[in-house]
């Protein structure tokens, strides 16, 4: 066994390990270095893993199965809607939320019944969580030493009672060590983040162990389990508990929100949104990874000690020692303590700011005792309170500990608890998302939820440690049968945690939402909905909250209002901080204006409350009253100006959209302008040219009457060629811009196309005979029919037959006509053994003037239209028009025709 | 001794009419169907003048009229730009390049030959 002294010395020890570097990251905080970053926020987020997860999961899954899970897949599914979490941050920098009670508090009206309601809630629901740890760290200590669980002896003897004391002693020192009470607790956030790193290794440890060390890995362990009919009806899952599940998973959601020590780690002790973005992620793998081994250490206790009367919630030690490990055991009973330690310090940090705050501040408030005009410095006071209420909580802890003992309403108290924060939820969200919730709603729902969670849930639970009657359980209250605490208007069917979170939140919402309709909000309840609901609409809180302040103060003074509760020097330096915003040099010329009574309520909010500075700073001024329509008036002024600016904005970029159209179009224009300004330069190149030959001609042959006859001859000769070259690129730069414009006339019909291509070679064979180039053709008697303008065809066809005739070499030319039929066209084939085009140029050839051939010696004698005006022809048809060639191999030119209809390809089906 | 007219365009219909014109009017004339042509025989036949039309295969009358100016050993050779693209910006770019006189197709022959024996100092 392990000696006593020894456990001792590792505990005190690992505390003093998570106080330095609490300390450390203290130090790093106020050296302006934070150690806070997106890693760290996402580990600290894991306190929600007490050493109700590190010991009890395992407990839950050897009677529950899988269920155990549901705890864990609830917040995984919360942190999806980051947005939510992400507004609950906002709002709270902005209007220096302190706890959960101010949140809710601040929203309606900054009402202090509220805040104080808020305050009891958390604190019944959570005092018997906090003893819960207590019990879990109490029980390790007795497993660890070897003793018997025994809540007999007297309490002076109790270790828990000396284990309760450390805590508080701790939490006072990682909570309140800073003397101004608004500062975060950067040291405990990172205090919290080191203990989740420890208790997920410990636990993966023992997981590990128990897993390849004692048995043979998973597979092994699964097996042995499922040769057991009691074990292996864990791995089902239950249909007919889904309900449960269903309730288990809402629970879990809402606590990762709004448990106190969640809210605190999520929200107030947030330094900078953007690591929500990693936390989202993070801490959900966080959550998977340290539930890997809770299943197989489950099956794994259960077959080791073989139902051996040993207690589930305790295997993650007892597996180790019983296996003779005990390094691994201390290691495992760290984590446990690491566990429990840090839940404790911040659920009781978060609620002793709240029991501050919320319920001493405003007793204090209004005995004399704080007058206003008495006391100096009141920040050390603050603190004092804090540390008495962190002291109490932890007693009230320990008192519930000692007096529940093993009793069924410490076991069951984690549910019970998630069950009473959950009451928050219809006041959190409809505070921040419903802007007709008021007061009046949340006080009515609020109490109303809390009485069905207290008469269905805490009550029973008592009943059933045997502290009161059960009567009002089994007959009913009064003896009223309706009225049964867990069968409520006779609903049955249910386990008692889906029972009560049914009629506990549907009693809630109801209230909230019928009291909220039915009732008229205060005018400040109205300016603090529109800043919660619409905080990321307003960037700079500008004009119209300064506006919604109106009275008279004298700036001495709020200023010692802020440096009696915050301190003289931390007042000082929060002035000269507003007073740089303000742009001016010294804080003592600032004026007791709208804007600096806002400024110092916030400042105040942060040290005691929204409620209690709403209440002190209405001390020193003198405030006007603003009516519930003028406050109206005012923001509903400034959602209109607003709107009208977001209208603006809509319209400038509307204007930009149809500017960028604008641009696009003219760019369009003016590259059509740019083409057809090349265009006619291109058309008047090729008009000129044979118009100077004409004219240098014509006007030698007048000049000169004496010109020889033969020379006369070739001169007129040549200006009839070049006439006739005019006349034709007129007629078909005409043709081409008809085609062009679509104002060409068609007159189609039925074609024989073997006859246009016959025909067409007659009337070209003149030119191939005088050339002596071969004309061969691969044609069928009489071709199929297509639907065509025969005049245009017999164009198309004369033009590459000519084209072909222009290239070939003469006497050693040869130019071939093929036809083929087939997939619903007819394909016409004109092949030379001419000069063949370069790759570029097989495209080249059909724009317009570009024609193929370089030298002076084979120019080419042609206008530059005929293959872009074939093109456009066979097009309309529906055709195609290509060229395949390469150098020195000839060209084949192809043009397809498609056939016109089903019964024609019947007919011409065995050309 | 008589002048050097080197003729250069890719239309044969336009060479032959300006190989009579200048024939007639007593010079001794060469002819080049494209631009590396045109440079060879203005290294080899040595003219007095260039008729140098602009859009021509293998190298334009622009790309012959800058590497001739590139060369001092023609510093005297007159060139006259002939083109039938008759836009503002194509007869700046070609008297940027160095070209002596420009003329728009189609040209009066009576105008051409004047222009011509002016820039060769012949009144």
């Amino acid at each position: 066994m392990i000696s006593g002294w020894f456990v001792m010395l590792l505990a005190i020890g690992y505390l003093g390990l998570l106080f330095a570097v609490a300390r450390f990251g203290d130090a790093r905080a106020d050296a302006g270095k934070s150690i806070i970053t997106a890693n760290v926020y996402a580990l600290s987020l894991a306190v929600y893993c007490t050493s109700w997860t590190f010991y009890g999961s395992v407990g839950r899954a050897t009677s529950g199965g899988l269920s155990f899970l549901t705890i864990y897949i609830g917040p995984t599914l919360m942190l999806l809607f980051g947005t939510v979490i992400a507004k609950m941050i906002r709002i709270s920098k902005a209007q220096r939320i302190t706890s959960i009670a101010d949140f809710i508090a601040s929203r309606y009206g900054k009402s202090q019944l509220l805040a104080g309601l808020v305050t009891v809630i958390a604190v019944i629901g959570v005092v018997p969580y906090i003893a819960l740890q207590l019990k879990a760290v109490s029980a390790s200590f007795d497993i660890v030493f070897g003793n018997p669980v025994d809540a007999s002896e007297p309490w002076w003897a109790d270790s828990t009672l000396a284990i309760a004391a450390v805590m508080a002693v701790f939490t006072i020192l990682f909570g309140t060590r800073h003397l101004d009470a608004t500062e975060r607790h950067e040291g405990m956030v990172a205090a919290v983040a080191f203990e989740s790193v420890v208790k997920l290794i410990a636990f993966l440890a023992v997981g590990l162990f128990v897993t390849y060390g004692v048995f043979g890995g998973l597979s092994d362990l699964f097996r042995k389990a499922a040769a057991s009919p009691e074990l292996a009806r864990l791995f089902t899952v239950d249909a007919s508990r889904s309900g449960s599940w269903l309730a288990l998973i809402v629970l879990s959601a809402l606590a990762i929100l709004f448990l106190p020590r969640q809210f605190q780690i999520t929200v107030v002790e947030n330094v900078d949104e953007s690591h929500l973005r990693r936390a989202v992620w993070l801490f959900p793998l966080y959550l998977l990874v340290i539930n890997i081994f809770v299943f197989p250490l489950a099956l794994g206790g259960l077959l080791h000690f073989n139902g051996g009367g040993m207690d589930a919630d305790t295997f993650v030690l007892t597996l180790p020692m019983a296996e003779g490990a005990a390094g691994l055991a201390l290691f495992a009973f760290i984590g446990g303590l690491s566990a429990a330690t840090g839940m404790v310090i911040v659920e009781t940090i978060a609620l002793s700011t709240m029991v501050c705050n919320d319920l001493v501040m405003p007793w204090l408030l209004r005995s004399r005792w704080v007058n206003p005009s008495a006391r100096k410095d009141l920040s050390g006071l603050l603190l004092s309170i804090r540390r008495g209420a962190i002291t109490v909580i932890l007693l009230l802890g320990y008192a519930y500990f000692r007096a529940a003992g093993e009793a069924y309403a410490l076991v069951g108290i984690g549910l019970i608890s998630f069950s009473a924060v959950a009451q928050f939820a219809p006041a959190m969200f409809g505070g921040m998302y419903w802007k007709q919730g008021n007061h009046a709603g949340a006080v009515a729902g609020l109490l109303g939820g809390f009485g069905v969670w207290l008469f269905t849930l805490l009550l029973p639970s008592f009943a059933k440690s045997g502290w009161i009657g059960k009567g009002f359980v089994e007959d009913g209250l009064f003896g009223v049968d309706t009225l049964k605490a867990q069968a409520l208007f006779g609903l049955t069917g249910m386990d008692e945690i889906s029972h009560c979170l049914f009629w506990s939140l549907l009693v809630n919402a109801g209230l909230y939402v019928a009291v909220s309709l039915l009732t008229k909000p205060g005018a400040v309840e109205v300016t603090q909905a529109e800043r919660f609901v619409d905080v990321f609409r307003r960037p700079g809180d500008g004009g119209a909250s300064a506006r919604l302040w109106r009275g008279s103060a004298s700036a001495t003074d709020l200023v010692a209002l802020l440096e009696r509760f915050l301190g003289p020097a931390r007042a000082q330096q929060q002035l000269a901080a507003y007073a740089r915003t303000r742009r001016l040099d010294d804080w003592k010329r600032l004026p007791a204006d709208a804007d600096f009574v806002q400024f110092a309520e916030t400042e105040l909010s942060g040290a005691i409350g929204s409620a209690s500075a709403r209440v002190m700073v209405g001390s020193v001024v003198q405030e006007e009253e603003l009516g519930l329509e003028e406050v109206l008036d005012i923001l509903d002024e400034a959602s209109q100006v607003r709107a009208y600016s977001r209208e603006l904005e809509a319209k400038s970029k509307e204007l930009e959209a149809a500017t960028a159209e604008l641009r696009a179009a003219n760019d369009r224009l003016l590259e059509l302008d740019r083409m057809k300004d090349d265009f006619v330069s291109t058309v008047t190149h090729e008009l000129r040219t044979p118009l100077t030959s004409i004219r240098a001609l014509s006007e030698m042959l007048y000049d000169d009457p004496r010109i020889d006859l033969n020379e006369r001859k070739r001169f007129i000769g040549i200006i009839v060629t070049e006439a006739e070259r005019l006349t034709r690129l007129i007629n078909q730069i005409l043709d081409m811009a008809k085609l062009e414009s679509g104002r060409a006339e068609w007159t189609n019909g039925a074609v024989d196309i073997v006859a246009v291509v016959r025909e067409s070679m007659d009337s070209v064979g003149q030119l191939f005979r005088e050339k002596g180039v071969e004309l061969a053709t691969c044609l069928p008697e009489s071709g199929p029919i297509v639907l065509a303008d025969r005049d245009r065809l017999t164009q198309v066809m004369i033009n590459l037959l000519s084209n072909a005739v222009k290239f070939v070499p003469a006497k050693a030319g040869r130019v071939t006509v093929a036809m083929v039929t087939a997939a619903g066209e007819v394909r016409v084939e004109v092949a030379d053994n001419g000069p063949g085009l370069a790759a570029d140029e097989c495209e080249v050839i059909f724009e317009k003037f570009r024609q193929g051939g370089n030298t002076m010696t084979d120019k080419p004698q042609g206008t530059g239209l005929g293959l872009p005006i074939s093109r456009q022809i066979v097009e309309y048809f529906g055709g195609r028009l290509w060229v395949e060639s390469e150098p020195g191999q000839g060209a084949r030119f192809l043009f397809t025709v498609p056939l016109p209809a089903e019964q024609d390809n019947n007919q011409d089906g065995d050309n | 001794m008589a002048h050097k007219i080197l003729i250069a365009d890719d239309e044969p219909n336009i060479v032959i009419s300006l190989e009579f014109l200048m024939k007639k009017e007593g010079f001794v004339v060469a002819v080049a169907g494209d631009g590396e042509e045109a440079l060879a025989k203005v290294a080899g036949f040595q003219p007095d003048l260039l008729l140098l039309d602009v859009m021509m295969p293998k190298k334009s009358g622009f790309e012959v009229c800058e590497a001739l100016r590139a060369d001092n050993a023609n510093a005297a050779l007159k060139i006259v730009m002939l083109t039938a693209k008759g836009r503002d910006t194509e007869v700046a770019k070609g008297l940027a390049l160095g070209a002596d006189a420009y003329v728009t197709k189609p040209f009066s022959t009576k105008d051409l030959v004047a222009k011509v024996k002016s820039m060769l100092g012949i009144v």
